[in-house]
């Protein structure tokens, strides 16, 4: 039995089936690629694993136990961290500060002490930004810790959006689309980061576009369309695998600018 | 740093002797404008804290009146002292607020605006529809000052004068902007600002926002309370008129003119307007269409409020891009990232 196992989950919006009876079954260290079209129903995925979204139908389990319904700050606290697509930062914050706030789980010190002043909250308190910086330093990023997050180039942007949910010490990290918008530098740099994350123990479901990334980082993918599972392996088998193949390159892209 | 510290030292130094020596260079009528000031002070920092979650509660003079009209009955009705109704009614607007952030924090934006002001305003229609205990439309009389206290070997201090209350007034206002400054720095601000920027990130770090949000409207009403509390006993009436739309409507305006991003800026907006509104005093009757258009001359262009205006001013034509296009052409424009920014504050 996988650490998350997903069984026969169901999402409908009105009548638009976004997710149909998915299966999927993650190992405990794993590195698992999701792929598929746009609209296939990956983030939709997200949002029902991590409780921003309540499946029509189906179950989510994690480490054995049941975790469909619950509310996102809970899956949180049981070591489930995402991503999200476009650059989610706390923007107006330093750098810093943004971990600061994502420590909030490992720092609970009670309200009061966050208040007060004392000796012992000031040590916690550099505790939480040494914490903090070494976090930063994963991603490579310790050098803008004091710049506000949202005037930071995009790829940085990105590789903070990794540290912050590196805050919440997940077991498992759901990435969408880490790497979009980046160059190539860029996204080899995040990839072999993200490897040294998955190296350190925690098992990562990957959402990616960059195939080429993908491919070269996941032992094994799982490719949607249409909300449905179309294939589960290897990179060797999904890249060789005729539904796949149909689903991206199937409809052939036509020319349809006509010339002035 | 240093150097900021010190400015910020002789500052606030100065300020403290403005504020001691004020009330002696005024006349009477004046040392309570300025006490209504610090009262309507307090009412705009509990109002702001409130904001850091993104909401904007209709409810807050409501919640003013709540405490206004629960040390009426404490002090009347039950007879309790003054200082020690003083956090009680506090809290009693705190418990409302408790009461009343279950559903108001579930909604969002314009929802809990109009949440906000049905749960405010019933709690109105219930003072004005019970004669017993609040009065009726007539509100509560006879609010007893708050108890005199003697200074062994001087002469005692008796609070029905303007003076020592502006001074009462203002200990008790510097103690809640102490207790709410240190709020707003504190990591419980950071995570109420965190919330506001980013609700969904917020929740994925395992923030229980909810919770978050409850507190800060919890806290905020507690405050409101507290202004209510000065208001009344130096009224020695409430009404529920004085809390209805309008007054709702002048906090806004005191708001928004000062801006929300700082803790200064709702002080700063309160402050100039109610000296506006005393040197307007001769033409009483256009202030509301006044304060009218100021509402909207902000909204319109300074959005930030008068906070964000040196950095406007900053900002003004510092940076100027001008190129022009072809049909047909393709351009790249090229560059670091982030070379080119709004330069921040």
């Amino acid at each position: 039995m996988g650490i998350l196992e997903l069984s026969g989950l169901v999402k409908n919006f009105g009548s638009l089936v976004a997710v149909n009876n998915f299966d999927l079954s993650i190992d405990e260290g794993e590195m698992r690629g999701l792929i598929g079209p746009n609209g296939s129903g990956k983030t939709t995925v997200f949002n029902l694993i991590t409780g921003f979204i309540r499946p029509t139908r189906g179950k989510v389990m994690w480490q054995g136990h049941d975790i469909t319904n619950q509310s996102p700050d809970a899956i949180a606290k049981k070591g489930i961290a995402r991503t999200f697509q476009l650059t989610t930062l706390f923007k107006d914050m330093t750098a810093l500060q943004n971990l600061v706030i994502a420590s909030h789980l490992h720092t609970e010190t009670g309200l009061f002490q966050q208040f007060s002043r004392t000796a012992r909250a000031r040590k916690k308190k550099r505790e939480i930004e040494e914490r903090a910086l070494c976090l930063l330093e994963t991603m490579g990023i310790a050098d803008v810790k004091d710049e506000i997050a949202g005037e930071l180039p995009h790829g940085h942007q990105r590789a903070l959006g990794i540290a912050i949910v590196l805050a919440t010490e997940p077991r498992l990290l759901l990435l969408d689309e880490p790497v979009s918008g980046m160059n190539l530098t860029e996204t080899r740099d995040t990839m072999d980061r993200i490897k040294m994350l998955r190296d350190r123990g925690i098992t990562i479901l990957l959402v990616e576009h960059d195939m080429r990334a993908v491919m070269h980082t996941c032992e094994k993918i799982t490719a949607m369309n249409f909300g449905e599972k179309i294939a589960e392996g290897t990179p060797e088998e999904i890249s060789g695998h005729e539904e796949v193949i149909e689903a991206y390159l199937g409809g052939r892209l036509d020319l349809c600018l006509t010339a002035s | 740093m240093l150097r900021n510290n010190l400015s910020k030292a002789i500052g606030l130094t100065v300020l403290a002797i403005i504020l001691v020596a004020l009330p002696f260079a005024l006349r009477e009528y004046y040392v309570d404008v300025v006490t209504m000031l610090l009262i309507n002070v307090i009412l705009v920092v509990s109002f702001r804290l409130i904001t850091t979650i993104g909401a904007w509660s209709l409810a807050h003079i409501p919640m003013m009146g709540a405490g206004a009209y629960a040390t009426a009955l404490m002090t009347g009705a039950l007879g309790w002292p003054f200082w020690l109704t003083l956090p009680l009614a506090g809290l009693a607007a705190a418990l409302i607020g408790l009461a009343m952030s279950y559903p108001l924090v579930r909604t969002k934006g314009f929802a809990f605006f109009v949440a906000s002001f049905a749960a405010g305003d019933a709690m109105r229609l219930c003072w004005m529809r019970f004669k017993v205990p609040f009065g009726g439309h007539r509100g509560l009389t006879n609010i007893p000052f708050p108890e005199a206290i003697p200074i062994p070997g001087l002469r005692t201090i008796d609070f029905s004068d303007a003076i020592p209350y502006y001074f009462l007034a203002l200990v008790v206002t510097v103690l809640c902007l102490l207790i709410m400054y240190r709020l707003d720095k504190s990591r419980i601000g950071d995570t109420l600002k965190a919330i506001n920027s980013q609700d969904s990130l917020a929740m994925s770090v395992g923030i229980n926002i909810t919770q978050y949000k409850i507190l800060a409207f919890v806290i905020g009403s507690f405050f409101a309370g507290i202004a209510g509390v000065l208001l009344a006993h130096r009224l020695w009436a409430v009404e529920p008129q004085q809390f209805g739309f309008g007054t709702t409507v002048y906090l806004l305006v005191w708001v928004v003119f000062g801006g929300t991003h700082t803790f200064a800026g709702p002080i700063i907006g309160v402050t100039v307007l109610t000296v506006l509104g005393e040197l307007l005093d001769p033409f009483v009757e256009w202030v509301p269409m006044i304060y009218g258009a100021i509402l909207i001359l902000t909204l319109l262009f300074l959005p930030d409020g008068l906070e964000g205006l040196p950095r406007r001013l900053a900002w003004l034509g510092k940076v100027k891009i001008s190129f022009e296009m072809r049909p047909g052409e393709i351009r790249q424009p090229v560059g670091l990232p982030g070379e080119l920014r709004e330069p921040s504050s």
